[in-house]
């Protein structure tokens, strides 16, 4: 009965996710929304403005370094989760 | 309880990779300005050297080595020097993580003052990444049991 | 309709791995296949976005040439790189899949200790009692 359900339910999941590309633009279109907005602008500027090569690490920790700064604490507050759920406290 | 594998081929291929990741990982954290790589990629690396020790040798070893205190006072470390560059641009005059303003105490231009900031700030990350893999992975191989001592581990649990 | 979905036939393949592990999740009945599932679920999320910003005749977003004594007069046109911006909000997606998976297991292995079996079925008898 769960299995019957389960199967219908990824079905009707597949059948919308397929509907669902078909409003998506051409694969690797150079003109896609994706590519015209702000990327250009930290291709062009990035070696300029920082002297790193590598894009992705100059977006990474400088451009976003805020976003990076909250992930190395979710990361910490993920060890210490484990630490608190798998620990025997001393009565 | 681990036994020490017996088998000398392991150990012997054993010893010759455990230090080669582990400067591998220095050489991927370097280089993550020229080329794919930085603080995410190397901690894991570095930690998969540890986790290949735990499994080729001795377990009791490895958690001599990281024991909780010093796990949680590395990541405590990684954070803090993330967030202390931050705070010492704050303190330089300029906005929270604004690398230009620290060409004031460096003796560089506001260009390289970024490189630099960026460098520091991604091994904070690799020093966190590293000892929360390594403690999650402890933790969990032995079930809560991450003392030095296993045998003293053993008595309280059953005295409890 | 049906040219536009065929054209796009790259996505079908992590529409297709999205949809076996929300199957996975949805019907075993063993918690560590649910959790693998909420992983493969996860990983066809990240393999889509990273795939969106993929553009033709473009290479790797490392600026080449940009480590001598004259990156002054180096240009970097955009065309040529691909989209930046997907590579670097994907390893911040990747590390919280990390951290989620496990606390996860952590988890798993607290129901072990507690009820000694694994499957969902016994785990929710063992609570109505």
């Amino acid at each position: 009965m769960k299995k019957l359900l389960g199967i219908a339910l990824a079905l009707a999941a597949l059948i919308l996710l397929l509907h669902g590309i078909e409003d998506l633009p051409p694969w690797a279109d150079p003109h896609q929304p994706a590519s015209v907005h702000v990327s250009p602008r930290y291709i062009e500027r990035s070696v300029e403005e920082t002297a790193v090569p590598n894009i992705v690490t100059a977006v990474l920790a400088d451009y976003r370094g805020y976003d990076t700064l909250f992930e190395t604490a979710v990361i910490f507050t993920a060890g210490v989760a484990v630490l608190m759920i798998l620990r025997r406290f001393m009565p | 309880m681990i036994r020490e594998q017996e088998d000398i081929i392991i150990q012997t291929v054993c010893r010759i990779f455990i230090p080669f990741m582990q400067v591998y990982s220095l050489y991927v954290l370097a280089h993550g300005h020229g080329s794919p790589g930085g603080g995410f990629q190397g901690g894991c690396i570095f930690a998969a050297s540890f986790v290949l020790m735990s499994i080729i040798y001795d377990l009791n070893e490895v958690k001599r080595r990281f024991a909780e205190r010093f796990s949680v006072f590395l990541a405590s470390l990684g954070v803090f020097i993330f967030a202390g560059m931050g705070w010492l641009c704050l303190f330089l005059g300029g906005n929270f993580l604004d690398y230009g303003v620290l060409s004031t105490i460096l003796p560089v231009d506001p260009v390289m003052a970024r490189y630099y900031g960026i460098a520091a700030i991604e091994t904070g990350v690799q020093i966190t990444v590293m000892a929360i893999m390594v403690s999650i992975f402890l933790n969990l191989l032995t079930g809560g049991l991450h003392e030095k001592d296993v045998e003293q581990a053993y008595v309280r649990v059953n005295n409890q | 309709m049906l040219e536009s979905i065929i054209s796009n036939y790259n996505y079908w393949v992590f529409i297709i791995l999205l949809v076996v592990g929300l199957y996975s999740m949805m019907t075993k009945n063993n918690l560590m296949k649910k959790l693998i599932g909420m992983n493969i679920f996860q990983w066809a999320i990240i393999l889509f976005f990273i795939s969106v910003g993929a553009k033709r005749g473009a290479t790797v977003p490392v600026i080449a040439g940009a480590h001598g004594h004259d990156t002054h007069t180096l240009v970097a046109r955009a065309a040529e790189y691909v989209n930046p911006l997907p590579h670097a909000l994907m390893l911040t997606a990747i590390v919280v899949g990390i951290a989620t998976t496990g606390i996860a297991l952590a988890l798993l292995v607290a129901i072990y200790k507690r009820y000694n079996t694994i499957e969902e079925d016994e785990v929710i008898e063992a609570l109505k009692k």
